[in-house]
């Protein structure tokens, strides 16, 4: 049948087996690296591709935490949290973007340069992750865009929590909030995990100094997702956790009523604990609304800010730089009385004018103060006299000094706005001007002029510590109560009321180290202080309080912005007369009261003129209404101290 | 060795169910069902279309398989030139009235299933060449002139489905004429030519490739390099077999799959599905049903008299092997992305039918393994 013949069948079937025992071997060869790779997937790497099956499942959406409160002293709200109304995007969702937004548009009031700046964070980030259309809606509109929901594919309505402030008073002192730059990612690592969209930072004041305890943990939502993104079903959830709460030692009270004393002024008040350091009010004029930043500031709002000659978005308190003018006359003082170059009895001719190697140095009254000692002279506020003690103290024992009670250095710590000033010496003009010092311009530095460089803040911390006796105390803003026990300290005020507290004491339960080599030098300085209040000649005198349980002892000062000409010196030029921008700063420091010192006060000016006349009448009614609210403190403070 | 009854050329009904290989049969059915619940998985563990159709065809094109492997070997041999002639025809017709899905046109729409003829050519092409050396004889394997033929008929049909374009199954149907030709007797060297020849018209093949398909060579030279784009495919099925590990992750939860990350699960990727559900342990499974099958067709080939009946047998257990070796290559990221069904196990009617077809011819060479063709 077969033409080949059946010998050739066998020959070919000899030959397709032989071919087929090759073919075999060749599979053989083929199924042992199939199953190599099987074994090293699913045996040898199976962990790493477990973990990336995970990856690919499930998604997470971070929640943005609600930020701690900061409360005042009693116990006040004064940067709290309220409920806000958003509508977030989730670009994935929707089934035409532009669509959305010309639907949104006709809702809400979105302005074209929004949607186009919406549009680009959307091609930025992945399609899955929600993007804030609105922040901060009122109810009209959210309930407008609830109602058109159905229309809204890829929408979403959340009532989310966001910072307010209950006024502005603190604004400086609290800072505010604002959304997170990139600038913030790349300098804080805390925030490396905290991406979440509506997530704020704190970017002044004390909001920034927190910020790390205060902006709480984020939370997840956990979802398996499906290879298009879809949420398939939740798998966990954490809402995070809050931001730590904060109580300062602020009181809200004195911070309205001094803000609003010092309302369209360029000024700053600093009311201080004398013994603690509990910063009671830190006030800076003009001020601004920190809600305005919480949601973005508008363009029109911050240009009026930036462009404000009065400067509202400085902390005057902490970052404005001042010569302490004649309140540096209460260092210069004691300086030259704790380094005995001069008796407080010695006196000193003041006739309107010094010459020193053919330079006039001028008293602010020009026809002299006649016949000064040192009491006298800080009443007076004689420059003359302070002239012949600098001249003859010399400037480096007077920095040694003003450094010593606070100058030149930060009185509070992490503020990164505040300033820390200049205290002048030859070694500081060698360093940072590279010159020799002038004995003339240590008569300059003698009266507070010259390279002199102080904040408010620091002011009133060298009043605090003179007032206190000469010891070292730690301002504080945030408070603290271990270190608030004045169980003792109260006995020894219910046994012998009225009576100075005695040194020993101070020491033992504050930790207050002395700043001086003899308290009686210190005693003579408040004494002078307290004449240039209460005394008929005083600077002071007329802004007064004589009640005795407001009684305050102060030092005036007016730092000079320009020298005066000789012409303008002889025409008898006054301050009121000069342009805003060429007037003194005016300067007041004090403590209060007189008989048992409990606080410090420093009130700063710009251009108010002279500290007589317009830092004076500030500080009295602060120092009133301060000590008014002592009592109430006081009880506060003693429930707390009890509570240890 | 000739035993008297084997010479007879017609079986009674009964020697015919006896001598079936049962072995075989019953791979093939285990086989079967558990791509019945590979595609129930799919389905995300529901009754749905997917899941009804494949069992459905499965069933059917294996009672076909039952019924053809009755079929005397005879009338395979007489006509499988016509049967080839059958198939190209219906590959032309898919060229002039083909469905045309996702860019390629590979589909005839008939009123009960679109059939897809390049996966019937697979089989047509081996029993027309299997047929065509089976006759000439051992001398003339080598002429030149004798592999004219053969070379007409393994390139008109490749040409036409790589212009389908599916380059895939083109290199399959291919792959199984050469491996007759081979075991044919054709001489090494004259493959080793070819070979040459066409790694030197490789450029400008590539020149006429369409660029999602020079992607997918680029894809498979480094799939990290565009994970979401060309490479998303290889690097999940990849992260699907990997996280199934030793035991899987149990039969429905295959989180992948479930979740849609695997492209084409019902079809090419099948193999992942089940791998992740079942691990390691549900690999091997499938690789020793797809070895029985393999080895029990040789076998028939061991036992067939006829030469015919060999080299089909031996060539298109090879070519089952080749289907096997690429699909897992394919997922287990081995070998590029050419898109080629898993036998039996893809959902796929035409690719099933073909396949039956084709162990249905083997089963018809164990029955009538004693019988002369001619």
């Amino acid at each position: 049948m077969l033409n080949s013949g059946s010998g050739n069948t066998f020959i070919k079937s000899k030959l397709i087996s032989r071919r087929m025992f090759l073919l075999a071997t060749a599979k053989a060869i083929v199924i042992t690296g199939v199953l190599g790779r099987l074994i090293s997937l699913q045996i040898n790497e199976s962990k790493k591709y477990k973990t990336l099956s995970d990856k690919n499942r499930f998604r997470e959406w971070k929640l943005a935490p609600e930020r701690g409160v900061i409360k005042d002293f009693f116990g006040t709200d004064i940067a709290s949290n309220k409920q806000v109304y958003q509508i977030h995007l989730i670009p994935e969702n929707t089934q035409s973007i532009e669509e959305v937004f010309f639907r949104l548009k006709g809702i809400l009031n979105l302005s074209d340069k929004r949607i186009f700046s919406l549009k680009r964070k959307i091609a930025k980030q992945k399609p899955w992750e929600p993007i804030i259309i609105s922040d901060n809606l009122n109810w009209s509109e959210f309930s407008r865009v609830n109602l058109f929901l159905n229309e809204l594919q890829g929408v979403e309505p959340i009532v989310s929590v966001a910072r307010v402030y209950q006024d502005n008073s603190s604004a400086h002192v609290l800072g505010y909030v604002s959304q997170i730059s990139a600038k913030d990612l790349k300098n804080k690592s805390y925030l490396k995990e905290m991406s979440v969209p509506g997530m704020v930072v704190g970017k002044t004041g004390l909001e920034k100094r927190l910020d790390e305890d205060i902006i709480g943990e984020v939370g997840f939502q956990r979802y398996e997702v499906n290879a298009f993104g879809k949420r398939i079903k939740q798998i966990k959830v954490d809402p995070g956790k809050a931001g730590k709460s904060f109580k300062t030692t602020l009181d809200l009270e004195v911070q309205k009523f001094t803000s609003e004393i010092l309302k369209d002024k360029a000024a700053s008040v600093c009311v201080m604990d004398i013994y603690n350091g509990d910063i009671i009010s830190l006030v800076s004029s003009p001020s601004y609304d920190p809600n305005a930043f919480v949601h973005g500031v508008g363009q029109k709002y911050w240009n009026n800010l930036i462009n404000d000659g009065k400067k509202p978005l400085i902390n005057k308190a902490i970052s404005g730089l001042y010569p302490p003018g004649s309140t540096i006359k209460t260092l210069v003082a004691l300086s030259a009385l704790e380094n005995k170059i001069i008796r407080p009895l010695k006196t000193v001719q003041c006739t309107g004018k010094i010459e020193l190697f053919g330079e006039k140095f001028h008293c602010w009254k020009k026809k002299g103060h006649g016949i000064m000692n040192m009491r006298s002279a800080i009443k007076r506020s004689c420059d003359v006299y302070f002239y012949e003690v600098a001249r003859k103290l010399g400037v480096d024992r007077l920095s040694e000094t003003a450094k010593k009670f606070g100058l030149g250095k930060k009185v509070l710590q992490d503020f990164s706005e505040e300033r820390s000033g200049v205290v002048p010496s030859t070694s500081w003009k060698k360093k940072y001007i590279g010159k020799n010092w002038y004995l003339g311009e240590t008569l300059h530095s003698g009266i507070g002029q010259g390279y002199f460089q102080s904040t408010p803040i620091q002011l009133c911390l060298m009043t605090a510590q003179i007032a206190n006796g000469g010891f070292e105390i730690k301002p504080r803003i945030i408070f603290d109560k271990t270190k608030n026990n004045l169980k003792e300290y109260l006995n020894f005020k219910n046994e012998n009321p009225g009576q100075p507290l005695p040194q020993d004491l101070l020491v033992s339960n504050f930790d207050l180290k002395p700043l001086f080599k003899n308290q009686e030098n210190i005693k003579i300085i408040k004494d002078a202080m307290y004449s240039s209040s209460n005394e008929p000649g005083g600077t002071s005198y007329r802004s007064r309080l004589e009640n005795k349980k407001f009684t305050f002892a102060g030092k005036t000062g007016s730092s000079q912005i320009k020298r005066f000409t000789e012409a303008q010196r002889e025409a008898e030029v006054k301050q009121e007369n000069l342009d805003y921008k060429d007037r003194d700063h005016a300067l007041f420091i004090a403590y209060a009261p007189v008989s048992d010192p409990k606080y410090a006060i420093s009130v700063v000016v710009e251009h108010g003129g002279s500290g007589s006349k317009a830092a004076a009448p500030i500080a009295k009614k602060v120092i009133k209404k301060v000590l008014e609210r002592h009592d109430l403190r006081q009880s506060t403070n003693n429930l707390l101290g009890e509570s240890i | 060795m000739f035993q008297p009854r084997s010479i007879q050329s017609s079986l009674s009904f009964r020697d015919k169910l006896l001598s079936i290989d049962y072995i075989l049969v019953i791979s093939i059915l285990i086989l079967g069902i558990t791509s019945m619940f590979a595609m129930y998985s799919t389905d995300g563990g529901e009754f749905k279309y997917h899941t009804e159709s494949h069992i459905l065809r499965f069933f059917v094109f294996f009672i076909m398989f039952f019924i053809l492997s009755f079929v005397q070997i005879r009338f395979w041999h007489s006509t499988s030139y016509l049967i080839y002639a059958i198939f190209f025809i219906l590959l032309l017709g898919v060229k002039y009235f083909g469905l045309t899905s996702s860019g390629s046109q590979r589909w005839l729409n008939f009123y009960f299933m679109n059939l897809q003829p390049s996966e019937l050519m697979k089989v047509g092409l081996i029993l027309f060449l299997a047929k065509y050396y089976h006759r000439i004889s051992i001398e003339n394997i080598n002429r030149l002139r004798y592999l004219f033929l053969p070379i007409v008929v393994l390139i008109a049909p490749v040409l036409l489905v790589i212009m389908q374009p599916d380059l895939g199954t083109a290199l399959l149907i291919a792959a199984g004429g050469v491996v007759v030709a081979w075991l044919a007797g054709v001489r090494a060297k004259f493959f080793a030519y070819s070979s040459i020849v066409f790694i030197s018209l490789l450029p400008i093949a590539i020149s006429f490739l369409k660029p999602y398909q020079k992607a997918r060579i680029l894809t498979f030279l480094n799939p990290e390099k565009d994970p979401l784009g060309a490479g998303y495919q290889i690097i999940q099925s990849k992260i699907a077999i990997g996280s199934g590990g030793l035991f899987g992750k149990g039969f429905l939860n295959g989180s992948q799959s479930y979740l849609d990350y695997l492209p084409e699960k019902h079809t090419d990727f099948i193999f992942t599905l089940f791998s992740e559900e079942f691990g390691f342990f549900g690999s091997l499974l499938i690789l020793f049903l797809y070895g029985i099958i393999i080895f029990r067709i040789i076998k028939i080939g061991n036992i067939t008299r006829s030469n015919f009946g060999k080299l089909y047998c031996y060539s298109f257990a090879t070519a089952f092997f080749i289907y096997v070796v690429v699909n897992m290559g394919m997922v287990l990221g081995l070998l590029p992305i050419v898109g080629s069904p898993l036998p039996i196990m893809s959902y796929g009617g035409s690719s099933m039918m073909a396949i039956m077809l084709g162990l249905g011819i083997a089963m018809s060479c164990k029955v009538h393994k004693d019988i002369p063709v001619n």
